[in-house]
């Protein structure tokens, strides 16, 4: 299961960033999404014990309270906060990309013509 | 009121006073978003108030901080009621002080500034304004990571909103790329963030500190990398060489207060990285004692180049101004780099100076720029080569020569006076010029750098090449510096140029002339200060305290024992 995670990480992140260099205002936010996931998953994966398979951080009544016998809920509530942040800011990103097409009428991330040109074949 | 009167006001309101530098512009905020547009009076008048309140809550946290000698009763506050490493927490030294004082008053100059006319040149300038200042606050006060990215984002989404501001190509162009550099800063800051609590199994500064010399072995080389991942996040928010293309087209878009503003935004970015760095990577952290210094020092050495050759090559003024935050930026980091008391507390003296000045500088620009293209609409947005502009040029009419008949006897307006002589503040505190205190901070670096261990006990030890080259920039960015700026003060004061007088509203001048007004008080005052920055950069290279205090701040006894159920042992 960790080489699956890392392996999704890995490429999410490598999108993300290939994506995040083209020179489009959508591949932008495509590749800041991608990343955002990747990190997200990333944050997931960073709990005390590793990942903690079928595990939940719900106190439960029987099972003694160590973190042998849980998810570590930490990580859980960062992802969370991560998440809502990431979507929020995503969301503010693509205003301003709807701005900056309708003011240019490009979605060249400089808002010039002739360059989108030269760089988008 | 004296120093005695701020401290007595203090003392009966600590701890809660702490929270108050978050809550006022929170509630504020809250406050001004049930407002419908229309008011914009009253929502100046709040803005004014709330910030104006801000400044004194923070002037009484200053005088309470430099007034409790030992730093042992550093100020905690635990907003959760919960032990240290479990809970929240809210840590106020000398250096979050000195920062929330420096904050509060740039934005009081920008707030009045903007009064004249810049905040009704779009929605919700001073909602974002107060949530901007909320958030400055928490990254100061904050003593965990994760509330450090909190409070991170709530300063970066307000100046997203901010730089906007006003709206136009040229910010909405400029806005984009610094929102698309800032959302992949914050991937790393959280990469770099879970990286920590992965190895550690804590996210409270201090008891990172306490976790990070018993770090195993296999994994101090993952330690490393997560600071790593952690400091370049905050290296592009300093806007470190080469993360820092986007300062200049961003700042110099932005409205003028907010670009006034701005020039606090890349001293978080320091300030984060003077705190971690000293607390979590200090002499005291065993194998992993100052990491990454020498990558901190060169960054910020190129940064100095970068920003004085940039500051040389540009002709608007708002993008010298926006060049002289780099190269404040890059003095600061190149000096934290060293790891010196004595250096730390001459750049803690240097920071807000520098701070004032830019800001100022920001301000001026603006009327400068509105005196040059008085009647005319500016078309600075649709601009290919701002650099390089025909019309920034001075024409064949203009005359640059001192030495010219017609420039003798001619009357100097009052408000073109003003301009000129705060421009001229401007200069010799950017450069580094006396009498004033760039001058006197440049000095105390530069002692410090000769001086490492104080005057007596290093008379045998030489500087080294790294001292040495920090000495020679220094000197040279603030000739540069000195250049530029004297090149544009000439063109726009001394040549001679068809245009109308300069009107100039009392709200206008008022703002520029206060930060300046700090600038020579820090000068005439430098001893006092000096001796506060020295007793903080103690501090900071003395993490034990920090890191006791905030460890053992007990909280409070519940007010009903009996009634409450007890946890489990």
């Amino acid at each position: 299961m960790e080489i699956v995670l890392a392996l999704a990480i890995g490429v999410l992140t490598g999108s993300g960033v290939w994506l995040l260099l083209r020179p489009r205002t959508f591949q932008i936010i495509m590749g800041l999404s991608l990343l955002s996931y990747a990190v997200n998953l990333f944050i997931f994966s960073m709990g005390r014990l590793g990942l903690q398979l079928g595990k939940v951080p719900v106190l439960a009544p029987h099972a003694p309270q160590d973190l042998q016998h849980y998810a570590d809920p930490l990580p859980q509530a960062l992802v969370l906060t991560a998440i809502v942040i990431g979507f929020a800011m995503t969301a503010l990103f693509l205003v301003v990309l709807l701005a900056s097409r309708g003011m240019s009428g490009t979605d060249h991330v400089d808002g010039s013509h002739s360059r989108d040109r030269q760089e988008m074949p | 009121m004296n120093a005695a009167a701020w401290l007595d006001a203090a003392g009966r309101l600590m701890p809660h006073l702490m929270l108050a530098p978050i809550a006022l512009p929170l509630l504020t905020a809250a406050l001004m978003l049930l407002l419908r547009e229309e008011h914009q009076r009253t929502k100046l008048a709040l803005n004014l108030l709330s910030t104006l309140a801000g400044l004194g809550v923070a002037l009484a946290l200053l005088a309470w901080s430099a007034h409790t000698g030992q730093a042992s009763t550093l100020g905690v506050y635990l907003p959760g009621n919960w032990p240290a490493p479990f809970g929240i927490v809210l840590a106020l030294d000398r250096l979050a002080a000195l920062m929330l004082v420096l904050t509060s008053f740039v934005a009081l100059a920008s707030i009045v500034f903007a009064a004249s006319r810049w905040h009704r040149a779009g929605v919700h300038f001073h909602v974002l304004f107060q949530f901007q200042l909320m958030g400055l606050a928490g990254a100061f006060l904050t003593a965990d990571l994760f509330n450090l990215f909190v409070f991170f984002e709530i300063l970066l989404a307000a100046s997203y909103g901010l730089l906007l501001h006003g709206s136009g190509r040229a910010r909405v162009q400029a806005g984009l790329h610094y929102i698309a550099i800032n959302l992949a800063a914050s991937s790393l800051f959280l990469i770099g963030v879970s990286m920590l609590y992965g190895i550690t199994g804590t996210l409270n500064m201090a008891d990172l500190a306490r976790a990070i010399p018993g770090v195993a072995e296999g994994d101090r080389g993952l330690l490393h990398a997560a600071a790593g991942i952690l400091g370049t996040a905050f290296l592009i928010k300093a806007a470190v060489w080469p993360l820092n293309f986007w300062l200049v087209p961003a700042y110099s878009a932005a409205t003028a207060p907010v670009g006034a503003l701005f020039a606090l935004m890349t001293k978080v970015g320091v300030y984060a990285l003077l705190r971690l760095w000293t607390l979590l990577f200090g002499s005291g952290a065993g194998d992993s004692a100052l990491l990454g210094g020498t990558w901190l020092m060169v960054g910020g050495m190129l940064t100095m180049v970068f920003g004085a050759i940039g500051m040389l090559g540009s002709q608007r003024t708002t993008h010298q101004a926006g060049y002289a935050a780099v190269l404040s930026s890059g003095t600061l980091l190149a000096a934290a780099g060293f790891g010196q008391a004595g250096l730390t507390a001459a750049l803690l003296y240097y920071l807000p100076s520098s701070t004032l000045a830019v800001a100022a500088l920001f301000l001026l620009a603006d009327l400068i720029e509105r005196w040059r293209n008085d009647g005319t609409r500016t078309d600075a947005d649709d601009e290919d080569a701002p650099f390089l502009s025909a019309e920034l040029l001075p024409g064949p009419g203009v005359n640059l020569d001192d030495a010219e008949e017609v420039l003798i006897g001619r009357v100097i307006p009052a408000a073109a006076a003003f301009l000129g002589l705060a421009f001229l503040v401007c200069t010799l505190v950017i450069a580094g010029l006396p009498p004033l205190s760039g001058f006197v901070g440049k000095v105390a670096m530069l002692w410090a750098v000769l001086h490492p261990l104080g005057l007596g006990a290093s008379a045998d030890m030489p500087p080294g090449a790294a001292g040495w080259t920090l000495l020679a920039l220094m000197l040279g960015t603030g000739l540069l510096a000195l250049i530029a700026l004297t090149r544009t003060g000439m063109r726009h004061f001394w040549a001679a140029q068809d245009r109308a007088a300069l009107r100039l509203r009392v709200v206008e001048g008022l703002p520029i002339a206060a930060l300046l007004a700090a600038c020579v008080w820090l000068t005439v005052q430098a001893g006092p200060v000096m001796a506060f920055t020295e007793a903080t950069a103690r501090a900071l290279h003395t993490p034990e305290v920090y890191v006791r205090a905030v460890m053992e701040a007990a909280p409070l006894a519940s007010p009903a024992p009996a009634a409450t159920p007890q946890e489990a042992p």
